[in-house]
């Protein structure tokens, strides 16, 4: 499997710092899961982290300080004995990748469909956050992405068939970044249904409203 | 063997994960005081970017440096340097404790996971070597990438956020980013590894 379209800097390092919605962050993950290259690009922004940690001026630590987390180790129990892992499960190279599979509960052939009409089908993902919207969609082989209209940004990543964007095919594991000046006409590549996590902004503004709502209390 | 002297700015790093190392492998107090006393402000001023009042951030750095005293034995040197590991700890506890959404992560024991490509020699070398050039390197950067860089890793803002309160276009924060991260790694490029 090659992958060839990978993750933008700016999810990466949004996802390293931690400051990455979940819905996004899924789709990151669930990339990385299939990319050896973005792992190592994520490695990199990790890095980052560690030396602006590294560099960050500070007084030194206090004793008192040193001295609560002394007596708390002291007081640590012993390691838990590493539990032998069982028998290595045989690699699956066509299932779903965690931790996508377990936000949808199961694998490809367990999914409960929704249908969307014209043979397309999706089915909803849960997460906490406010300003993203998670499905995974079944496009049948050969058709356009149904209903296909966002405001903002969209993450698209393929785990099943492949789907043409213009002169670009995206396949298993490669991830689409649209933002909404993008007029696309996604295809299922004809042959095999395509299956995809799509991630797109909520449709409730909730936060850019929230940010503008404080931005005269905050002076920005 | 680990060395039992305060490290120099200069071998800070690679004696960083030495130190790591002995706590992971025979809990070594002495070892974890040494690095206790260098990460632990550090972690402190990380999370008092969120947190506010410095009892809050007070207590999530103890939870940060007792999960490194705890989870030592899992640090690799073959993957990167203490202070990546350990700022990767303490943002997972300030996620856990600023944020209602979770941050999801790959799991390297999934069946569907695509390992790595075959590794390399002398990994632990390379790991800690790469460590040092990406700090020479971010010493090269221009103060307003790394001032972005602060911004994108210590606060918790959306880069739209940030764009917005630096009056500045988003396009302009994205691309300053990426100008950032091909700078760092054509740095590490010209050493060898890290594509």
């Amino acid at each position: 499997m090659t992958i060839r379209h990978h993750l933008s800097d700016d999810l990466l390092v949004s996802y390293a710092a931690g400051s990455l919605a979940e819905g996004w962050s899924l789709a990151v993950a669930t990339h990385l899961a299939l990319c050896p290259a973005c792992r190592k690009r994520l490695a990199l922004a990790e890095g980052i982290g560690g030396e602006l940690l590294e560099a960050t001026e500070v007084s030194p630590e206090t004793d008192s300080s040193w001295e609560a987390m002394r007596r708390r180790i002291a007081q640590s129990p012993p390691r838990p004995v590493e539990t032998p892992r069982g028998a290595p499960v045989a690699r699956r190279y066509d299932g779903l990748p965690e931790p996508l599979r377990s936000y949808v509960g199961g694998d490809i052939e367990t999914l409960r469909w929704r249908s969307l009409g014209r043979g397309a089908s999706q089915i909803r993902i849960q997460t906490a956050d406010t300003e993203t919207q998670v499905r995974l969609l079944r496009i049948p082989a050969g058709k356009p992405v149904p209903e296909h209209s966002h405001g903002g940004r969209e993450l698209t990543l393929v785990l099943s068939g492949s789907f043409a964007d213009g002169k670009d095919l995206f396949a298993r594991g490669d991830i689409e970044d649209a933002d909404a000046s993008l007029t696309h006409t996604p295809t299922a590549t004809p042959g095999e249904d395509c299956i995809c996590l799509a991630v797109t902004d909520a449709p409730l503004r909730f936060r850019s409203w929230f940010v503008r709502a404080i931005q005269p209390i905050l002076g920005i | 063997m680990v060395e039992m002297r305060r490290p120099t700015e200069n071998d800070a790093k690679p004696n960083m994960a030495a130190l790591l190392v002995a706590v992971g492998a025979r809990r070594d107090v002495d070892a974890f005081e040494l690095l206790f006393r260098h990460f632990a402000p550090r972690v402190k001023a990380y999370m008092a970017r969120l947190a506010g009042d410095s009892q809050a951030a007070e207590e999530l750095m103890q939870e940060t440096m007792i999960a490194v005293w705890n989870k030592a034995d899992r640090f690799d040197p073959a993957k990167g340097a203490a202070s990546t590991w350990i700022f990767t700890i303490a943002r997972n506890l300030r996620v856990d404790a600023f944020r209602r959404d979770k941050r999801p992560e790959f799991d390297p024991n999934d069946p569907a996971f695509v390992p790595d490509d075959v590794a390399p020699a002398d990994e632990i070398f390379e790991a800690q070597e790469v460590s040092v050039q990406l700090h020479q390197a971010m010493a090269t950067l221009p103060d307003e990438q790394v001032a972005l860089l602060k911004l994108a890793f210590f606060e918790d803002h959306t880069h739209s956020f940030i764009a917005t309160s630096l009056n500045m276009p988003l396009g302009t924060v994205k691309s300053r980013l990426r100008l950032a991260f091909v700078k760092l790694r054509a740095a590490l490029d010209r050493n060898g590894d890290v594509s």
